[in-house]
């Protein structure tokens, strides 16, 4: 039986600091009993001498200095994991809250889980078709990459990671799939958008979700996450499924870190993160990926909110040093009547390289990628100067630059969130724009595609 | 032998372990904390009350734990074995972790950072009866295809050499005899250890003054290197750092590389593992990953650890300098190491300079880039050794008033600024060409004059007039419009917007264009520039601007960057031809 503490001295925030404590570890789990028999989580921060400090994972509320209990339990937090944890819904502490029974563990995995050593990892190079050609022909997705979506309040993020997780597929149809949604801070009307999509395509069946919402406890978020992975990990590593984690929202988990951080007076960083914001977001981020040896996958999708749309702000700053690129929503584009609103030319896919080409998309597909981004790009600015000068003032050429980066964003990026395009399709939509150009500005195709495919129906 | 000292875990806080009991310590002594063995770093002391930084994770201790100080500060082994391997911070291999603990690193594994058991065939280039210094080379091993590992005398060893001994041998196996000058016998084997944070002495340092060459236009032609030289790349996220930084490693000219992934992504090191054996070396036809060492400390691995990579990494990359070699050293990134910095220096409750980071900050990086440079190695045949060292900076939203970058910025010479405005349109790589520099552009444009062409430099020059003329008159132009200007500002648009496209623009995945040759790039530049020339002249003699940018040559020329280097000469005495020919025929008749 673990020695009960009744040496509270004081509760601030999330932060609770026990006395004359024996044995305690750093980073340790801990019960609190409330005087009403109610059972709390909490995790050691510091040991110091015979003092420990702890954060509560719940609220502070009700707990009462002089009554409440501590027990330290030797060891971190831990999800219990079995092949049933498909198709439940759970708190942000791993607790079922479907009205299911308690999950039967065959295991139960610590929640912060192990660094993955890179000389095990496995080059994530199989192309995901989305069926979202803004994703697929120019930030193609691959299994094991971590791709967050950047957005802004009030735009169609969730839209589009349903959309995501509603059509992902390889094209050989291969594997297991699994989808793990972590909800860290969102409404309940947000939440259940996904959960009624999932309902509706059925993907709720093969689906873990971990629910935290707005009125949650705030601090539950820090390990919401880290149980989403904890689970994605069980099912790609061990069940050999490929795993599209989706997790919203980033930003209200980096300030559930940063109230921690404030209670403990630590010196901060940039906007009042803590200086560890990083270390603390990649060790989340880098849990995706794929190992040698193991079937299975995790492909990351998390979803941020830019603070008032700032891409530099730390979170998203921070999130895009660690991932692999970024899809980026635009609330110009949305504005116009584009959906999906992606803004191709900040999005990225750093993988995407080596998930396209011969034998994974088609040969021409690098080529094509370039001279779209190029010519949407110099068509961007030719429109930018027909604004301020007027159509009289761009040249012969700029003037088919202009129309090109209009019927881009009209056919190439704005399908809908319903319209589920093949890789194929996307290329053929591709080389139709392309087409409209006259052939000495493809100065990025090689001629045998253009041979090939240019001016060709 | 220092009698062990013991000390006990009082406090635990994330990577900072407090001990008392530690008195008789040194500070930066290692030590192995609690039972589970994780290795720490004294980087404090207060009485006897030790502060620790540690290398591994440290859920689970407690205080009264025990802490045991090894009695030495943290040092890297130096002996063959190093070649193609995939270390940790601290020089654990991680191919031997992951045939010990699986998958995932698990804590406390304890791994010899090179193997004991592999035997190295030892061939002495010394003889008995030679009189032997620090640093000399009393033999050779060829470690991999590329790299022959020179077996030098180690630091404080003089003496003759009374015996020496070929063949296969482990690197503990004692090789050579060195009758010392006081009389006494020292064993010596290829197995040397040094403390990484203090730089590998030398005789004394050089001004580097040869390019390195990279086979990249962006950085050869435009901003170069030099070997013993410092730069950095600093960039938003998605301009392309590790791009550069990979394609750097992949075709600079240096016998070694160094590559340090501290603070990244775990798949970028993935990459470079699974990509480098694969890729040949321009000059040998190898493996380029027989030349390569990486160090990983990726994000997700403990913090502490990454703080020391670039000490280890630079270490090992000197003790090749020694050898006589060009080493060039890559650290992405350096803002990385820098948190890690801020991160231990926060927790020593330190009162914090700009941003939260130490006060230090500055003299740490400077510490770090100096060990740099070319350099006359101990040894009696008084051979010259480079190191480069190459870092990247990731500075928070792209704004380089951060404090790391502006640091790095005081030191280093070379600057390439990427710049997520020309990342977006595509244009890689993204090194901003108005705001980069090199101050070693003067001496390699001697060196080019003088190797490559004679009008290398003026091309040079006449390029960046093109680039700088063009930001002016978009400016213009965004004003006015484009009809504003006369045919010769148009023309000089043109031929900027060729330089950028067809030459400052590499694509590094293609297989042809990853790669440029200096010839390539000389003749590249040269015909750009000749477009140029020749097209003023015509203006001059009243030939019609439109026909004139219309020429089948300027195709011929957008496409050069995929035209494989045995076919250079051929095709562009062609194209030069053509060249002339079509602006003489778009000429009016009769002049």
């Amino acid at each position: 039986m673990a020695k009960e503490y009744r040496t509270i001295e004081e509760v601030a925030g999330p932060l609770m600091l026990v006395q004359q404590v024996v044995d305690v570890k750093y980073d340790e789990l801990g019960e609190i009993e409330l005087p009403s028999g109610e059972i709390r989580r909490c995790k050691v921060l510091e040991v110091n001498g015979t003092d420990a400090l702890v954060q509560l994972f719940e609220s502070s509320l009700g707990i009462n200095v002089e009554k409440s209990k501590v027990r330290f339990l030797g060891k971190g937090l831990e999800l219990a994991v079995s092949p049933d944890v498909l198709g439940r819904v759970f708190d942000g502490m791993g607790h079922p809250i479907d009205g299911g029974p308690e999950i039967i563990p065959t295991r139960m995995l610590d929640i912060n889980g192990q660094p993955m050593n890179p000389a095990a990892r496995d080059y994530p190079n199989e192309f995901i078709q989305t069926g979202v050609s803004a994703i697929d022909g120019l930030n193609t997705l691959v299994r094991g990459q971590k791709l967050p979506i950047f957005t802004g309040s009030g735009l169609p993020h969730a839209q589009l990671a349903a959309q995501i997780a509603r059509q992902a597929k390889v094209r050989d149809g291969s594997g297991k799939f699994a989808v793990v949604f972590a909800a860290m801070g969102i409404t309940f009307e947000e939440a259940d958008y996904f959960v009624s999509d999932f309902r509706r395509t059925g993907a709720i069946d093969r689906t873990v979700m971990f629910m935290n919402l707005a009125n949650d406890p705030a601090i539950e978020r820090i390990s919401t996450p880290r149980m989403a992975l904890t689970a994605a990990e069980y099912l790609a590593f061990e069940l050999d499924m490929h795993v599209l984690v989706i997790m919203t929202d980033i930003t209200y988990y980096a300030e559930a870190l940063r109230e921690v951080s404030a209670a403990r007076k630590e010196v901060p960083g940039r906007r009042g993160y803590p200086g560890y914001l990083y270390t603390d977001l990649a060790t989340m981020y880098e849990r995706a990926g794929r190992q040698e040896g193991k079937d299975g996958s995790i492909t990351l999708v998390p979803i941020l909110t830019m603070p008032d749309d700032d891409k530099t702000h730390p979170i998203p700053d921070l999130t895009g040093y660690i991932t692999e690129g970024q899809i980026v929503l635009s609330r110009e584009l949305y504005r116009k009547g584009i959906r999906p609103p992606i803004d191709v030319m900040p999005s990225l896919s750093r993988l995407k390289d080596k998930g396209i080409g011969e034998g994974k998309t088609r040969a021409d597909h690098a080529n094509t990628m370039n001279q779209l981004f190029a010519a949407y790009s110099r068509g961007k600015d030719a429109k930018e100067l027909q604004v301020i000068l007027g159509e009289d003032a761009l040249s012969e050429v700029d003037r088919i630059y202009a129309a090109f980066a209009d019927a881009f964003e009209s056919e190439y990026i704005s399908q809908g969130f319903e319209t589920d395009r093949t890789i194929v399709e996307t290329l053929t939509t591709g080389w139709k724009l392309l087409s409209m150009l006259p052939r000495t500005e493809l100065k990025r195709v090689k001629d045998v595609f253009i041979d090939q495919y240019y001016g060709k129906d | 032998m220092k009698s062990t000292i013991e000390g006990r875990i009082v406090k635990v806080s994330g990577p900072l372990v407090i001990a008392e009991g530690m008195r008789d310590a040194e500070m930066f002594d290692v030590v192995r904390v609690s039972d589970k063995k994780l290795i720490g770093e004294i980087i404090e002391m207060h009485g006897d009350r030790a502060s620790i930084q540690v290398y591994e994770e440290t859920a689970g201790l407690g205080p009264g734990e025990i802490v045991i100080s090894e009695g030495a500060p943290l040092s890297v082994e130096l002996a063959p074995g190093m070649m193609s391997q995939i270390f940790d911070g601290i020089q654990r291999p991680l191919e031997r972790i992951k045939e010990l603990a699986g998958n995932n690193i698990a804590r406390g594994v304890s791994v010899e950072s090179l193997s004991r058991e592999k035997l190295w065939n030892f061939q002495p280039t010394s003889v008995t009866g030679d009189y032997v210094e620090t640093g000399d080379v009393l033999g050779t091993v060829q470690e991999t295809e590329l790299v022959l590992h020179k077996i030098m005398v180690p630091h404080g060893v003089r003496g003759t050499l009374t015996r020496i001994e070929s063949g296969d041998h482990t690197i503990l196996d004692t090789i050579a005899v060195v009758k010392v000058d006081d009389g006494s016998e020292r064993e010596i084997n290829m197995l040397q250890k040094w403390p990484v944070r203090r730089g590998r002495p030398y005789i004394e340092k050089l001004a580097p003054d040869e390019p390195l060459l990279t086979g990249q236009r962006n950085i050869d032609t435009m901003f170069p290197l030099v070997m013993g030289g410092t730069a950095t790349i600093p960039g938003p996220f998605g301009s392309g750092k590790t791009v550069v930084q990979h394609q750097l490693a992949k075709w600079s000219a240096a016998d070694i590389v160094v590559y340090i992934g501290c603070g990244e992504r775990g798949n970028e090191m993935t990459d470079v593992l699974r990509e480098f054996p694969e890729l040949l070396d321009a000059k040998s036809g190898k493996s380029l990953m027989e030349r390569t060492i990486l160090i990983a400390n990726t994000s997700d691995m403990p913090v502490a650890a990454r703080e020391a990579s670039i000490y280890t990494g630079i270490t090992i990359a000197e003790y090749f300098r020694d050898m006589g070699y060009s080493v060039a050293i890559m650290a992405d990134s350096t803002s990385r190491w820098a948190e890690a910095l801020r991160e231990m220096s926060g927790r020593l409750e330190e009162m914090p300079g700009e941003e939260g980071y130490p006060a230090y900050l500055g003299s740490r990086l400077a510490n770090f880039y100096e060990r740099a440079g070319c350099v006359r190695c101990y040894g009696q045949d008084k051979r010259i050794g480079v190191l480069t060292a190459i870092g990247a900076v990731s500075p928070p939203g792209g704004d380089l008033s951060d404090p790391v970058a502006q640091s790095t910025l005081r030191i280093v010479k070379v600057f390439w600024g990427l710049d997520s405005a020309l990342a977006y349109k595509r244009h890689f790589p993204a090194i901003n060409w108005m705001n980069s520099y090199s101050l070693y552009a003067d001496k390699v444009g001697q060196w080019m004059d003088r190797n490559v062409a004679p009008e290398w430099s003026r091309l040079r020059g006449d390029a960046l007039k093109l680039l700088q003329d063009e930001a002016e008159l978009e400016e213009i132009v965004r004003l006015v419009g484009q009809d504003a200007l006369s045919f010769s500002d148009r023309l000089k648009l043109e031929a900027a917007r060729s330089l950028r496209e067809d030459f400052l623009q590499q694509d590094s995945f293609d297989d042809v264009d990853t790669y440029c040759s200096l010839n390539k790039q000389y003749r590249m530049l040269s015909i750009i520039l000749k477009f140029y020339y020749e097209g003023v002249a015509a203006l001059d003699n009243n030939a019609s601007y439109n026909e004139l940018t219309k020429i089948p040559a300027r195709y011929e020329i957008s496409r050069l960057k995929f035209l494989p280097e045995d076919q250079v000469e051929a095709k562009f005495e062609q194209i030069s031809r053509d060249l002339v020919d079509q602006i003489n025929a778009v000429m009016p008749q009769g002049v």
